[in-house]
């Protein structure tokens, strides 16, 4: 009985310890982003003084309308959403079905190209890079948004690598009544595989959005003109041109940042849940 | 191949197609013929009976990876290897120089810069965000109340990405009115000029690249919700403390995750190229990353061929040092035997 309670007394002091850590730790991840919140709000005068504190004395909202027109923004979000909605689309499209494929329709020959698939994993982007913008300038896309959106729709070795985990743990009795019925392999995928798969199909997703949302390198080479340019790159021209206008610069970060923790807080169930599938240990 | 795709084009500048399509639809148009042609193909061997419908099918769908991986992955290899062997200023011929470029490579100080900056950053900050993040899910993984709340704000750092990031961590850094060093007067120390001096530019980049580690807590947390209960159980009954129960049942059933999270780190620390660019460099070149050099030479400079020497030799170091972590993995990562995957499998069944 003693050991017991000398046992759960220990426990209690582990967990006043984890909370102290834990405390310490969140206010260390915290501060700089409500510093970046807090920065948004203040005159350019107080950001000077205001040294580690969070409360503005003055709220200035007026900032995000100067920050919003100091640059062309409503373009520049256009061309954002056009280059984050397409490609979510085309991963989430080209990915599940490849991926489905790998997981279901084990054919001679689909182990190999499997490994094919993650291999590529490993090659880092620099060695494609150059290449494929000579490809697109070939093809006369450069300056279009078309190379940030036309290569997703060929599938994404990691995402195939997930749905594939996912499409193999569903029961095989799934496509068994659909084949008696004579559904075409196609027609499973989509009527059946696809529905199912949405809970992955969100995390990717999302996934996806964070990626392309904030892309940098992508529109950097391939984009030149004021017409295409992206969030990214606005803000990027915008630390040049005002690096000493922190408030506005803040601002802008902001309002950057603004969809990716709008959609991780909306969709942060599915996006857990389509982790787990893609760190579990199943080969 | 050029006069096809013009060709398409002019067909349809011809019909009217709008502008703003025009640059895609050859490139369409030919895809589009392709899949025609290998439905058309798969169709009739179905029809004769040389392969079955589920072979067809497989091969069908999988094609769309197998078009993308030619264009955009074998293709531009084996070009990127020519062009590395060429001298090309885009607006002139390739002209083939053998391996010059290469030469080239080892008389030149901006690339020993870039990559001992490179790997200053990548031997640095891996081992420290490996070990950061697994410490942290190791104690989100603890049966606390609240910690759904914890797990969200180690993660929300994650979500300020790229650029913005940056800008926020110069600011961050700022000498006088940064952060950090307001943080360090409280204390009594004057800081460092971080992004403004060559010897604190780059443990600023590293400090900064900790802020992010919630990604990789995430995986960890997925990977220790997998560890099945019996085994701290078993533990238990053996007298285990917390302690011997971190080291001999968490630390082996998570190590693929851990050797999974250090090898994609180490591979993205490898690829740095934001933090560099945002700065110029930084001073002194201090934060010359590898791939923004890359970058200088391929897409500022213009050459092209220089460029293609420079990433396949990035392809190499990252290749070896993938399979150096590969290779010691043996040592470290403990994969679950056959036997108990077996018996977990029945016990996941008899739970269902």
């Amino acid at each position: 009985m003693s050991v017991k309670k000398e046992r759960k007394s220990a426990h209690k002091k582990v967990h006043w310890l984890a909370y102290i850590l834990l405390l310490i730790g969140a206010v260390m991840f915290l501060y700089p982003f409500l510093w970046m919140v807090s920065a948004s709000l203040r005159s350019l005068e107080e950001v000077a003084v205001s040294g580690m504190s969070i409360w503005p004395d003055h709220w200035r909202w007026d900032n995000y309308a100067k920050a919003l027109t100091a640059f062309p923004f409503g373009r520049y979000l256009v061309n954002t959403v056009i280059t984050t909605v397409f490609p979510i689309v085309g991963t989430v499209l080209s990915s599940s079905i490849v991926g489905y494929a790998f997981a279901r329709l084990k054919v001679r020959g689909s182990g190999i190209l499997f490994v094919l698939v993650l291999s590529t994993m490993l090659l880092p982007g620099e060695v494609t890079m150059i290449p494929q913008f000579i490809l697109f300038k070939n093809l006369g896309m450069l300056d279009t948004l078309y190379p940030l959106i036309v290569p997703s729709f060929f599938g994404s070795a990691f995402y195939i690598f997930l749905l594939r985990q996912f499409y193999s743990r569903l029961p095989v009795a799934l496509e068994e009544a659909a084949i008696i019925d004579g559904c075409g392999y196609f027609k499973i995928w989509w009527k059946i595989f696809l529905p199912l798969s949405k809970p992955a199909l969100m995390a990717v997703g999302v996934m996806v959005f964070m990626g392309s949302w904030n892309n940098f390198m992508g529109p950097l080479i391939y984009i030149n003109s004021d017409k295409w340019k992206t969030l990214t790159l606005g803000l990027a021209g915008f630390q040049g041109t005002y690096a000493t206008d922190t408030n506005l610069l803040m601002a802008a970060a902001v309002v950057i940042t603004l969809p990716c923790i709008l959609l991780f807080f909306t969709a942060q169930k599915a996006f857990m849940e389509g982790l787990t599938f893609s760190g579990s240990k199943e080969s | 191949m050029n006069g096809i795709i013009e060709g398409i084009y002019s067909f349809y500048e011809g019909i009217g197609a709008p502008a703003s399509l025009l640059p895609l639809l050859p490139f369409l148009t030919v895809i589009v013929l392709i899949f025609a042609i290998i439905y058309t193909i798969t169709r009739v061997l179905v029809k004769k009976r040389i392969i079955h419908t589920k072979t067809a099918s497989f091969y069908l769908f999988v094609s769309v990876w197998i078009i993308g991986f030619l264009l955009f992955t074998v293709g531009p290899m084996i070009f990127s290897f020519y062009i590395s062997f060429n001298k090309w200023e885009v607006v002139s011929d390739p002209k083939w120089i053998g391996l010059d470029n290469y030469r080239m490579l080892f008389k030149d100080t901006m690339f020993y810069k870039s990559l001992s900056v490179t790997f200053y950053y990548t031997l640095v900050s891996v081992p420290l965000q490996v070990i950061l993040s697994l410490a942290i899910a190791l104690l989100m993984n603890l049966k606390l109340r609240g910690i759904y709340f914890f797990r969200t704000i180690y993660y929300l750092p994650t979500l300020v990405q790229g650029v913005a990031q940056m800008v926020l961590f110069i600011w961050i850094f700022n000498p006088n009115v940064g952060l950090v060093n307001s943080l360090l007067r409280l204390i009594g120390i004057e800081g460092p000029g971080w992004f403004s001096s060559p010897e604190w530019s780059m443990p600023a980049v590293i400090i900064m690249s900790l802020w992010t580690v919630g990604g990789n807590m995430i995986i960890y947390l997925a990977g220790l919700s997998d560890i099945p209960q019996s085994l701290y159980e078993a533990a238990e009954i053996d007298g285990a403390t917390a302690a011997r129960k971190a080291w001999h049942v968490t630390l082996p059933q998570i190590s693929p995750i851990l050797f999974f999270n250090t090898v994609t780190s180490m591979i993205g620390a490898f690829q740095t190229f934001t933090q560099g660019f945002m700065v110029n460099g930084g001073p002194d070149n201090s934060l010359l990353f590898y791939a923004y050099y890359l970058y200088q030479n391929a897409f500022m400079w213009f050459k092209m061929g220089y460029g293609s020497a420079l990433a396949w030799v990035l392809f190499v170091i990252i290749l070896v040092f993938t399979a150096l972590v590969f290779r010691s993995s043996a040592l470290w990562v403990y994969y679950e035997t056959e036997q108990t995957g077996r018996r977990k499998r029945r016990v996941r069944k008899k739970r269902a």
